[in-house]
């Protein structure tokens, strides 16, 4: 697993209270992890502040699952 | 029998739950019995530094261990909950969980759920989050401010969080005035439910404002003690003659009022029964008492009255008492009010113990006086060393006093000139 997907992991955890074995790539942060649009809006500026980069309000809207927000991580890293 | 003045047949409302976090520790048993021992809850601040500022005392709730009485929050709010609240609703929702588990009332019908409301309120609510954003924007960060910042700010959000939690579905309000908030929001919840818009009720009050913004602005307002730094237990001295400036607390309490028809139908414990409800505005100063208290007087005189209860029905008087000049104001207002039955009550401030909880502290006395009344024992005012002057009135210097003990008469007043008394008496 990459750096960034170890990362991900680790604030989905922090964050929303969850055991690390249920952050699998498919689990939806609302339907698998208890999230409320809240908690998702507080993740994505977790993100952006643990890796440096800006995620749009609309790039935001997409990203739903643990697997949406590592890959669009790693594309913006790759850029 | 209270909102006598509505014109409807008021229905009657009693005391079924407790629930009480304080300087003195966690739970209602814990503080009690030590405030009756004649311990203080008041120490030096500890969760900033204050000696920059004039005042460094307060009382801060002990963390530790659920067993020694001490705060443990995560067994309170899970832990991804926490960020999403001020201080002053981990404290409420504390105090709530308590008081719902005391009452055992668990609607099993929506009828049942939409009938149970929630009033908790807060002087000032979250000060410290409010403190924390500010810092967040004055260094170009606007856009990084947390999602939860407002939610956890709003004072209301305790009444939100206990809804939330337990699914109760009726009136869900906060009162807001000051220090007189926790008998504001007892008082306001029992009519609702005298009134018919509730049969149960959650109300009370919590405050966490011991943070440097906090001691600061009172500071500002030099309305705290600062000559006793070295000394912190015996800061806050209520009608002493050395005096100096309230001691602020922090912590919550809160009762679960329910119609006596209600209660007794479940077969309810019941602590006792909310007699009359009294308010008033002084409409004279935005921090200063008018002379002789007189706001103060018409408060305890509307509660009288819309209890149909005489001066002489009633043993003890949890006073104001902040440990300010005005604590001589209120005495006069007392002794006023009692006339010759005044030599045979006790009053005393608790606030000698646990500080002043601005929001909570009407709510957090209420309780006390209950308490007073179910076990017959007024408790202490620490530190009246010397009377700054006498008074026909026992003032329970030191130690609590075994007497008998009928109704109690709790008073709360609040900036801005805003008054409001609570009279109790024990189980119908």
């Amino acid at each position: 697993m990459s750096e960034i997907a170890d990362k991900v992991k680790k604030i989905v955890v922090e964050h929303l209270g969850v055991e690390e074995s249920k952050v699998t790539p498919d689990a939806s942060f609302i339907d698998d992890l208890g999230a409320d649009s809240l908690d998702t809006v507080e993740l994505v500026m977790a993100f952006e502040e643990a890796f440096s980069v800006e995620i749009p309000e609309d790039a935001a809207e997409k990203i739903s699952t643990v697997k949406d927000a590592i890959d669009y991580i790693e594309k913006q890293k790759a850029a | 029998m209270i909102g006598a003045l509505a014109g409807a047949t008021p229905r009657r409302v009693v005391v079924t739950g407790l629930g009480m976090v304080s300087p003195l520790g966690v739970g209602v048993d814990t503080t009690w019995s030590r405030l009756i021992a004649g311990q203080s809850g008041i120490g030096s601040i500890k969760c900033f530094d204050a000696s920059d500022l004039p005042a460094q005392v307060a009382g801060e709730v002990p963390e530790g261990p659920t067993d020694e009485g001490k705060l443990t929050l995560a067994e309170w709010v899970p832990v991804k909950d926490q960020k999403k609240m001020d201080r002053f609703i981990h404290l409420g929702m504390v105090a709530a969980i308590q008081a719902v588990t005391d009452s055992g009332w668990v609607p099993e019908t929506e009828e049942d759920r939409c009938a149970t409301g929630v009033m908790i309120g807060s002087g000032i609510g979250g000060l410290q989050t409010i403190y924390e954003a500010s810092l967040t924007v004055s260094s170009g960060r606007a856009r990084r401010l947390s999602p939860f910042f407002i939610p956890s700010a709003l004072i209301n959000l305790i009444s939100g969080h206990v809804s939330i939690r337990y699914g109760f579905k009726g009136p869900n309000h906060s009162a807001v005035t000051a220090c007189a908030t926790g008998v504001h929001a007892i008082g306001d919840a029992a009519r609702l439910i005298a009134l018919g818009d509730a049969n149960v009720m959650v109300a009370g009050g919590a405050e966490a404002a011991v943070c440097e913004l906090g001691i600061g602005g009172f500071c500002a307002a030099r309305a705290l003690s600062t000559e006793f730094n070295a000394t912190p237990e015996r800061a806050s001295r209520p009608w002493d003659r050395d005096r100096d400036g309230f001691v602020m607390g922090e912590g919550a309490g809160v009762v679960v009022l329910e119609e006596y028809e209600h209660a007794k139908r479940r077969g309810a414990k019941i602590y006792g029964e909310i007699v009359g409800y009294g308010m008033s505005g002084d409409a004279h100063h935005i921090t200063a008492p008018a002379e002789g208290h007189e706001g103060a007087f018409r408060a305890m005189k509307n509660a009288l009255r819309d209890g149909g209860v005489d001066v002489s029905d009633i043993d003890y008087v949890n006073a104001h008492g902040t440990s300010t000049m005005a604590d001589d104001l209120e005495l006069d207002a007392v002794e006023r009010l009692f006339g010759d039955h005044g030599s045979k009550i006790a009053m005393s401030s608790t606030k000698s113990a646990i500080g002043h909880l601005l929001g909570a502290a009407g709510a957090v006395e209420a309780i006390f006086s209950m308490l007073a009344i179910r076990d017959n024992v007024a408790p202490p005012t620490l530190n009246l060393d010397n009377p700054a002057r006498e008074s026909r009135i026992d003032r329970v210097a030191h130690e609590a006093q075994r007497r008998p003990i009928r109704m109690a008469l709790s008073n709360s007043f609040g900036f801005g000139g805003t008054n409001a008394c609570l009279i109790v008496r024990g189980a119908p």
